[in-house]
């Protein structure tokens, strides 16, 4: 039985489609990612699987419970950590594990226990009895993934669990997820990075404009765009020759400047030994040389025409209701 | 543990939080306490010979007769910061938290309103210490004072819950803040701080048919006279009047919050 099952999910806000009948399926112990820029419909998507918002339309199962018609048993079956941790500042880290414990069903010992173990778990136990409004981003974070837990979940969903946050706190995260994923949890990550997605998901779910644009494997996703490419630096005036001899080995591709020629390799790393020795047997230096392969920000090009991440720092948002 | 049993545990877990978010905000707790308790050292000072105006009930002090509008207005701002508090929840996504719990979700605005009506009880109790330490007599003995803390008590209830049904409407603090002058204007147009007898026209009609007067008459009688059955049951039922208001709008608000997101 798959942990997600999703059906030509629909959701509406006056007259925006904000998610325009989208079809998934997440397995059992898998992490998806489901990637796209601001306004997209991941949000909306999220919260109408947590059972937070109606769908408009088109049906969605969640470890095998209607998210309408069995909305409590799939809470229960459910971790959510939403965007931006939606923390009350004015209680401790504690309470607020206990309150969700509380929220959850746990006895009131069970529940203390629970609380300390997962403090300790996402290393707040030092800061437990601070007030959460003095925690830093990354604590923050910790926290709420830590009260997303506090049931055992077989499915957590994470709304951007790392957005705006630096470079150490986000692998922290990052480690904790795969740490969960391992220990058989289903993970939804929704995220505007794609450095995430590649590190983390198992399979990736691309969503623009409501609808979903491109679904697999990220390997999957990459390979579709074409085989990797190599990028070599040659010296001063043999580029042209660099180029008669890369194009017996590969497809060339347009160049980025004068001094760099770009040739698609069928093997991948395999093929860079054969390129070296042609170059090498015609005499031209090469000043360096790097494999690059597709990226997910290439597959999104690929299937909406516009870059993902360029269009983060723009404002966007999804549509928001009346 | 059975649902019942599950959900009363998270209607007081959210209890306690609501009573410990007011004491950890000072801009909630202010309104409740210290607002009232300077109004009512302002107007015991400045208007204390009122009572000897003809028509004015029979009184010990006018602080005997200002303790029970003192309680309501602050019971009515614990309802308004309660609604403010409840905004904030929803504002800032913490709602989305309690609503993605396997709990009826009607349970979390019950949580919110026992905190409001802990807040009630908090406030009789505090301005009945009040008029003890300053002389006040509680005619109506142990009785009637406990009478008055049940009824104001159980209207923080129900104010509360028109506070959370206008949060749950619409979501944003400063629209339930907003309706600050609106609870002034309640408050002054019911008998809670003159009596009714001795207002000028259209105050005096509005007053008389303001659900806050029969609350404030309820909880005045036991302090300055008695506990009289007739003036306790009509404070019950305005009282029940608000509850079933509150809880109808608030259930509507709920549902609407639930389907807009």
């Amino acid at each position: 039985m798959p942990a997600i099952e999703v059906e030509g999910l629909e959701r509406a806000f006056g007259e925006v489609l904000a998610v325009q009948g989208i079809d998934l399926t997440v397995a059992e112990g898998e992490i998806y990612g489901f990637l796209g820029p601001n306004g997209a419909g991941k949000t909306t998507t999220v919260r109408m699987l947590t059972t937070l918002l109606l769908p408009s339309g088109g049906r969605a199962s969640v470890a095998g419970h209607d998210v309408v018609a069995d909305a409590r048993q799939v809470r229960a079956s459910i971790g959510v950590a939403l965007q931006e941790a939606a923390l009350d500042p004015l209680m401790t880290g504690r309470e607020l594990i206990r309150l969700q414990a509380t929220l959850q069903g746990l006895p009131p010992a069970a529940g203390r226990e629970r609380a300390d173990a997962l403090l300790e778990r996402v290393d707040l136990a030092a800061v437990a009895d601070r007030r959460v409004g003095g925690y830093s981003g990354g604590m923050k974070r910790r926290l709420d993934l830590a009260a997303a837990l506090v049931h055992e979940p077989s499915v957590l969903f994470l709304d951007e669990p790392t957005t705006g946050l630096d470079p150490v706190s986000r692998k922290t995260i990052w480690e904790e997820v795969r740490a969960l994923n391992d220990d058989g949890t289903t993970v939804f990550l929704t995220t505007q990075y794609l450095e995430e997605a590649d590190q983390l998901a198992d399979s990736v779910g691309i969503i623009d404009s409501g609808r979903i644009v491109a679904e697999g494997t990220p390997e999957s996703l990459k390979d579709e765009i074409g085989d990797p490419h190599v990028e070599l630096l040659i010296g001063e005036g043999e580029v042209a020759e660099a180029e008669r001899v890369c194009a017996e080995i590969g497809r060339l591709l347009p160049p980025k400047d004068g001094k760099r020629v770009l040739v698609e390799v069928e093997n991948g790393a395999a093929d860079i030994p054969r390129v070296v020795r042609a170059l090498d047997e015609a005499g031209i230096a090469v000043e360096s040389l790097e494999l690059v392969r597709p990226t997910l920000d290439d597959v999104f090009v690929d299937k909406t025409g516009h870059h993902l991440e360029k269009e983060e720092s723009e404002d966007g948002g999804e549509p928001v209701p009346a | 543990m059975n649902d019942l049993a599950k959900s009363a545990r998270v209607v007081r877990a959210l209890g306690a939080r609501s009573i410990r978010q007011t004491f950890r905000r000072p801009q909630l707790l202010a309104p409740i306490v210290v607002f009232p308790t300077l109004l009512l050292a302002i107007q015991t000072g400045g208007a204390g010979a009122s009572i000897e105006l003809p028509g004015f009930p029979p009184v010990q002090s006018f602080l005997q007769f200002m303790l029970a509008g003192s309680m309501m207005q602050s019971m009515m701002l614990a309802g308004n910061s309660g609604g403010i508090a409840f905004a904030v929840d929803i504002e800032m996504g913490f709602t989305d938290r309690l609503f993605a719990a396997p709990i009826p979700r009607f349970a979390i605005v019950l949580g919110r309103l026992a905190g409001t009506a802990a807040l009630g009880l908090f406030a009789s109790l505090w301005f009945l210490a009040i008029g003890l330490i300053f002389g006040a007599h509680i005619e109506g003995g142990v009785p009637g004072a406990l009478l008055a803390i049940l009824l104001v008590t159980a209207s923080a209830l129900a104010v509360g819950g028109i506070g959370a049904a206008i949060a749950l409407r619409t979501g944003s603090a400063s629209v339930v803040q907003g309706l600050f002058p609106l609870v002034l204007v309640v408050l002054f147009l019911s008998s809670a701080f003159f009596p009714q007898e001795l207002m000028i026209e259209p105050a005096k009609t509005i007053a008389q048919y303001n659900p806050l007067s029969f609350i404030v008459e309820g909880v005045r009688e036991p302090i300055i006279s008695g506990i009289d059955a007739t003036q306790t049951l009509e404070a019950v039922a305005a009282i029940a009047g608000i509850v079933v208001l509150g809880l109808v709008l608030s259930s509507r608000a709920l549902k609407h919050r639930l389907r807009v997101g």
